[in-house]
């Protein structure tokens, strides 16, 4: 490794595969230059070309170097296995020592957060982010499987923590269902490729009302199957232990499924939401006031029937809907 | 007094970064100033003024951005020091995606946009090569999948940088980044002397020189023709 300049650039991709695409997105051309070293190819360009490219040699031999020691821990490592994320309270913005003595929330549990707008939700999902140690404004702790964390969830690209789905986003690709699965696939160096972009693009139909095919650009989308589609994809492919939703709105996916999903993937997934429907498919909620946890609230037996009801009513409002869309005149409640 | 410098591509949300980065570094009691540097036009010393930041700006005119920059910004260090500032941010705008106003030994900070498309990282040369920072904005709007592979190209092409992903409306991840930009250990008191981290780059012909006509009898010195031959 550490005489990397020295080692033909066709042994460097046999050894390193990866590299290939290193290759290319630092647009250093080298087809018919397999046979030579990095340093024999950096010396056929003189210094203006060079400059020309934007590349410069010292810099780009300990980037190719960095890059190779970062995929090898990636490839090389155990799954990183995250069973419970445990928060240990800080205080409000007020300075009030949060409403809790520790929230230790295990793999495959759903945490639902409530509170007003502004209340510091964000703030919370940044905390478990960064795994504050004692550092942030709030001055939470977290611990990953009940340990101080090793530092590298904060600063890794290939590693993060956390995944986010959101209300607002979109897809602004200009691809097929297909070829955008297959660009995620690839930059996580999935192997079976094609096995896994299938499942995604099948588990995405099961939670969408309307189905699409693998060759629909992801621009024409409706909401509903462009949210399926993110969160099939999120749970599959997505390394992150833990899934952070900013409300799953009701139309067109069936949320329940969309859950179920993500918890059969081992997350631990943490939804943020104002509709009650969801607040109560939590195992537990946390109530946030005043840029604090004011509570964390298990869902009780009885609000688990009251769940059972406002289901029903859910469905009763879903079917109105499409009556209406279909263009009949409704007569009765 | 810590010299930071910002760059990347317009409205990737540069100033929105700084401005909120600026807020979580306040309650630091440090003291901060920013200097802006664009073309034409701006208004951000405005929003900087509104959020109580002493500010500068540079407006280059017809001289190209990044060569403005590099020849003030050694009277924009000592005017930082004038001002007693312990952190002085310098923001400019990467407007051909080749420059880079970084400096060996001077924080690098690079903003893009996840807007900008997948194949931004390949064609943004040493502003994001060489950054030892960077920030990854509007992760909001696109799919957790779409930032994923777009963080993915930008390790690809400066696998050593720390990549952060910050949301400008928020400021969710620029408490974050605050704690990455003070080092009471370093002091800069001057850059002469120092140098940049990559050639600027060159041009120096008669369309420089204030030329307005085309035709290749009107052009001299540094010039360069496209290659129509090419397969």
């Amino acid at each position: 490794m550490e005489n990397i300049h020295s080692f033909k650039i066709k042994e460097l991709l046999n050894k390193y595969p990866f590299l290939d695409s290193f290759f290319k997105n630092n647009t250093l051309k080298i087809s018919g230059k397999e046979h030579l070293t990095l340093r024999q190819v950096f010396a056929e360009f003189d210094e203006d070309t060079l400059e020309d490219m934007g590349v410069e040699p010292q810099l780009f031999i300990q980037q190719i170097t960095e890059f190779i020691t970062q995929m090898n821990t990636f490839l090389g490592k155990d799954e990183n296995k995250v069973k419970s994320v445990t928060i240990l309270p800080g205080n409000d913005k007020s300075g009030n020592i949060e409403g809790f003595d520790k929230l230790v929330i295990k793999q495959g549990e759903i945490i639902s957060i409530v509170g007003p707008t502004g209340s510091g939700k964000s703030r919370l999902l940044a905390d478990i982010e960064w795994v504050a140690q004692e550092d942030t404004p709030t001055k939470r702790k977290i611990l990953i499987n009940n340990d101080i964390p090793d530092k590298k969830w904060r600063f890794s690209s290939s590693d993060k923590l956390v995944a986010q789905l959101s209300q607002n986003m979109n897809f602004v690709m200009d691809l097929t269902v297909y070829e955008f699965v297959e660009l995620h696939a690839e930059s996580r160096l999935v192997e079976n490729k094609d096995n896994v972009i299938k499942r995604i693009i099948e588990k995405a139909n099961d939670l969408a009302g309307e189905s699409f095919e693998p060759d629909t650009p992801i621009t024409s989308l409706s909401g509903g199957q462009s949210r399926a589609l993110m969160i099939a994809d999120t749970a599959i492919l997505s390394k992150s232990p833990i899934i952070l939703i900013d409300e799953i709105e009701n139309a067109g996916i069936d949320r329940k499924r969309a859950l179920s999903l993500l918890l059969s993937e081992d997350k631990v997934v943490l939804m943020a939401t104002h509709d009650p429907i969801l607040a109560l498919m939590g195992d537990r909620r946390i109530v946030i006031k005043n840029g604090g946890i004011h509570k964390v609230i298990e869902t009780t037996d009885q609000e688990r029937e009251i769940l059972s009801t406002l289901e029903e009513m859910d469905r009763t409002i879903l079917a109105y809907r499409t009556k209406l869309r279909s263009g009949e005149i409704i007569t009765k409640i | 007094m810590n010299l930071v410098t910002v760059s990347g591509p317009p409205s990737s949300g540069k100033t929105a970064v700084i401005l909120k980065t600026i807020d979580a570094l306040k309650k630091q009691n440090l003291k901060i100033g920013v200097v802006k540097f664009d073309c034409l036009y701006t208004d951000d010393d405005e929003l900087y003024k509104k959020a109580g930041i002493k500010v500068k700006k540079g407006l280059s005119g017809a001289l190209c951005p990044d060569h403005y920059f590099v020849s003030n910004i050694e009277e924009v260090t000592q005017w930082g020091l004038d001002e007693g500032f312990d952190i002085l941010i310098s923001e400019s705008a990467g407007l051909c995606n080749r420059c880079s106003p970084y400096i060996k030994d001077i924080k690098a900070i690079c903003v893009i946009d996840n807007l900008s498309g997948i194949n931004t990282p390949k064609k943004i040369g040493p502003m994001l090569k060489s950054a030892d920072i960077v920030i990854i904005t509007k992760g909001d709007i696109v799919s957790q999948a779409e930032r994923e592979v777009f963080a993915a190209r930008v390790n690809m092409v400066n696998p050593a940088a720390i990549i952060m992903h910050i949301n400008g409306l928020t400021g969710q991840g620029s408490f974050e980044l605050s704690t990455l930009l003070y080092d009471e250990t370093v002091q800069t008191n001057s850059l002469k002397g120092m140098k940049l981290r990559f050639p600027m780059p060159a041009a120096l012909c008669s369309y420089c020189l204030g030329e307005t006509r085309i035709g290749e009898s009107y052009q001299m010195g540094n010039v360069r023709k496209m290659d129509f031959e090419e397969k």
